[in-house]
C-alpha cells in the first residue's frame, strides 16, 4: 500500500472517529447510570386531584376518579442524536394516579451521557400484545398486574383508562368512562391507537453519570388534554369510549398531552 | 368351542385396543400431522408433557373455574362433537344466561392464529382469559380462578408435576390448558387416509367427485387440510348486523362490518348446527344456503359474487349430495372418541 492510501486511509478514519466521539460519551464521560421519568398528572395548572371539579374544553365541568396509563418502549436521546434503546422487558410500567411511586420509573444501565430528548409509548407494543403468557409478568400479568386493565374478548390490554363524572354525562352517577387500547392486530389489523410520545428538555439536558444519583426528567401530564386537542372532547356526546372508531380521537388528544417541565439534575 | 374362545380372545384383544378404553401406553406429545402445515403455535416455549396435559384436562373439565361453580369448560365443548356444543344454536353460560355466538370447536388450535368467531384473541394461552371473563359465560377472574387453585392442595401437586412448583402462576395455569388443548389434534379422518396414501382412506366415487367440486367452489375459503384459510369473511347470511357485527367489534375497521371466522370443515358432521349464529341446522341447509341464501350487503365476499351479477356459489342438487359425501369423509372417529380427552 503507497504512503497516500495510508494517510488517505488515516484521514478517513479521523472523520469517522470524530462525529462518534461526539455522542452522549464525549469529555471523556464512560460507565452507566440510571434516569427517572416522572409523570406528574397536572389540570388547570395544578396537580390532578380526584374528586375536584374542573372544566374541559367543551365547557363542561367533570371531575376525575381514575386516571391510569400505560408507559413501555422508552428511548433516551442524547444530546448529538445517539439513541439509547431501553431494554424492552424491563421497561412495561403502569402509571397509576392513586399510586403515586408507580409514577415515577426508572431506566438502569443507560450509557453516561447528556440526554435532551425522551421517546416513549403509551400503551403496549403489538408483539408483546400477542407474546406467550410467560413474557407478561408484572404489570403485564392479565390475572395480577394488569388487572382491570386487559380486555380478554379482544385480547390486549387497555393502554389509557380515564373515569370520572360530569353532569354533562347524562348517565346513572353522571359517570363517564373511556376505555382506550387497540394495538393494530397482529396477523389482520385492527385499529391502531398506539402512540409514540417524543418530546424535548426546555433547558438542560438530563446527564447521566456513572456512580451519581439518577437525573430526574419531571413531565407535566395535563388530563385536561384529554379531551382538548386536537379532537375537541364532549362528554355530553361521548360519555363511555372503549374499542370504538372514536376512540382514534381520544388517543389522538392524550399522543399531546406530556411535556417536559424539567429535569432535575444532582 | 375352541374356535368360540379364540374369537373372543381376538374380540377382548381389540377391545384392548380400543381408543375407548384408557391408554397405558408411555404418553407422547402431540404429532404434527404429514399434511399439515407447520403450526402456529410454539410448542418449544411451553412443551407438552404428561403432568401439565393432565392438568390442563383436570382444569378444562373443573367448574370450579366459573364464577359459582356450576360451568366448565366441556360444558359447551364437548369432546364427542369435536368439542363443540351440539344441538345448541348458542350456549347457556352461568345463570343460564345465552351467549350471541355458536360454541367453535376446539381442535387443531395450534395452527390457530386468531380464535373465536370474530379471532379477537391472536394467541392460543389468552383464549380461556375470554370465557372466564365473559359475564354470560363464567363470569369470574382470572385472579379468582388463581385463589382457588393456590387454596386447593390436589391442583397444588399437579402443578408440582407439571411444572416443577406448587406456585400457581397465571402463565402455569393457562400453559396447562395450552398444553390439554395442544394435543387435541384431529388428523385421522378417511380424507387423511386418502392424502397420506395409507389404508382406510378408500372413498366412495360420490365422495370423490365432491372433493373435486369442494376444490373448485369451497376450498377459496376452506382451504389446505386445515379447511379454513383462517380469514374472517361475510358469507352472505345476513344483511343487517346490528345484532353481532362480527370481526368489526375487534377491529373497529368499517370493512370488517359483518364478517365472521372461516371456521374449519373437520368433523362437520358432529359440529351441528352451523354458522356463527348456530341458526343452520344440518350440512344440507348449509349448502342451500351457498346455493341460493346469499343475501346482498357491502362487505359480501367478493367469492359469493358471480361474473354475471348473481349470489352466491352455483350448486345442483347432485353437486350438494357429493359434497356432503365429501364433508363426512373429514369424520375423525378416532378423535371424537379418544379417551385420553374425554373426561
Amino acid at each position: 500500500m503507497n504512503k497516500f492510501y495510508v494517510w488517505a486511509a488515516a484521514l478517513f478514519s479521523a472523520v469517522l472517529i470524530i462525529p462518534a466521539c461526539k455522542d452522549g460519551r464525549d469529555e471523556g464521560i464512560t460507565g452507566f447510570g440510571s434516569v427517572e421519568i416522572e409523570f406528574d398528572n397536572r389540570a388547570e395548572g395544578e396537580s390532578l386531584v380526584f374528586g375536584k371539579t374542573y372544566t374541559n374544553a367543551a365547557g363542561e365541568s367533570l371531575s376525575f376518579s381514575l386516571l391510569d396509563y400505560y408507559v413501555s418502549n422508552v428511548v433516551l436521546v442524547s444530546e448529538d442524536g445517539a439513541r439509547y434503546v431501553a431494554p424492552k422487558d424491563s421497561c412495561y410500567f403502569l402509571c397509576k394516579h392513586e399510586d403515586p411511586d408507580s409514577r415515577v420509573v426508572r431506566i438502569n444501565n443507560v450509557p453516561a451521557g447528556n440526554y435532551s430528548g425522551l421517546e416513549f409509548m403509551i400503551g403496549v407494543d403489538s408483539a408483546k400484545s400477542v407474546s406467550p403468557v410467560t413474557e407478561r409478568v408484572g404489570v403485564l400479568d392479565p390475572a395480577t398486574g394488569a388487572s382491570g386493565h386487559y380486555w380478554s374478548w379482544n385480547a390486549g390490554y387497555i393502554f389509557m383508562k380515564v373515569e370520572g363524572n360530569s353532569p354533562a354525562a347524562g348517565t346513572a352517577d353522571n359517570f363517564f368512562q373511556y376505555h382506550i387500547g387497540l394495538f393494530g392486530g397482529f396477523n389482520s389489523p385492527t385499529l391502531n391507537n398506539l402512540k409514540t410520545i417524543a418530546l424535548t428538555a426546555p433547558a438542560e439536558p438530563a446527564m447521566v453519570r456513572q456512580g451519581e444519583e439518577a437525573p430526574h426528567f419531571h413531565l407535566y401530564v395535563d388530563a385536561l388534554e384529554i379531551f382538548k386537542s386536537p379532537n375537541v372532547l364532549s362528554i355530553e356526546d361521548y360519555p363511555a369510549v372503549h374499542a370504538s372508531p372514536y376512540s382514534a380521537n381520544i388517543a389522538a388528544n392524550y399522543a399531546d398531552m406530556f411535556v417536559i417541565d424539567h429535569v432535575h439534575n444532582h | 368351542m375352541k374356535y368360540t374362545s379364540a374369537v373372543l380372545f381376538l374380540l377382548a384383544l381389540v377391545a384392548c385396543r380400543d381408543p375407548q378404553s384408557p391408554v397405558d401406553e408411555p404418553f407422547e406429545g402431540p404429532k404434527m400431522p404429514a399434511n399439515f402445515p407447520a403450526p402456529a403455535y410454539n410448542l418449544s416455549q411451553n412443551p407438552v408433557t404428561e403432568a401439565g396435559f393432565n392438568l390442563g384436562k383436570k382444569l378444562f373439565y373443573d367448574k370450579i373455574i366459573s364464577r359459582d361453580s356450576t360451568i366448565s369448560c366441556a360444558d359447551c365443548h364437548i369432546s364427542y362433537s369435536a368439542f363443540s356444543h351440539p344441538d345448541h344454536p348458542t350456549s347457556h353460560g352461568i345463570d343460564n344466561l345465552f351467549g350471541r355466538r355458536n360454541a367453535l370447536a376446539v381442535q387443531n388450535m395450534l395452527w390457530g392464529k386468531e380464535f373465536f368467531w370474530d379471532g379477537g384473541v391472536p394467541n392460543l394461552d389468552l383464549v380461556p382469559l375470554n370465557a372466564i371473563q365473559s359475564p354470560v359465560e363464567m363470569d369470574n377472574t382470572p385472579a379468582e380462578v388463581l385463589n382457588r387453585l393456590k387454596q386447593n392442595a390436589e391442583y397444588k401437586a399437579m402443578f408440582k408435576a407439571a411444572f416443577g412448583t406448587e406456585e400457581v402462576t397465571t402463565a402455569r395455569f393457562l400453559q396447562s390448558l395450552s398444553q390439554f388443548m395442544a394435543m387435541l389434534i384431529s388428523a385421522n379422518s378417511p380424507y387423511d387416509h386418502y392424502v397420506r396414501g395409507e389404508s382406510g382412506g378408500e372413498l366412495s366415487s360420490d365422495a370423490l367427485a365432491g372433493m373435486t367440486l369442494f376444490q373448485t367452489k369451497c376450498a377459496g375459503c376452506h382451504s389446505t387440510d386445515l379447511f379454513t384459510d383462517n380469514s374472517f369473511r361475510n358469507n352472505g347470511l345476513l344483511d343487517d348486523f346490528t345484532f353481532d357485527q362480527g370481526r368489526y367489534e375487534v377491529s373497529q375497521l368499517p370493512d370488517d362490518i359483518g364478517k365472521f371466522r372461516v371456521p374449519s370443515l373437520r368433523n362437520v358432521t358432529a359440529t351441528a348446527p352451523y354458522m356463527h349464529h348456530g341458526k343452520l341446522k344440518t350440512l344440507e341447509a348449509v349448502l342451500d344456503h351457498y346455493a341460493s341464501g346469499v343475501k346482498e350487503s357491502a362487505t359480501l365476499d367478493p367469492l359469493l359474487r358471480q361474473p354475471d351479477g348473481s349470489l352466491g356459489i352455483p350448486l345442483n342438487a347432485t353437486e350438494k349430495a357429493q359434497i356432503i359425501a365429501f364433508l363426512k369423509t373429514l369424520t375423525d372417529e378416532q378423535f371424537l372418541r379418544d379417551a385420553r380427552f374425554a373426561e
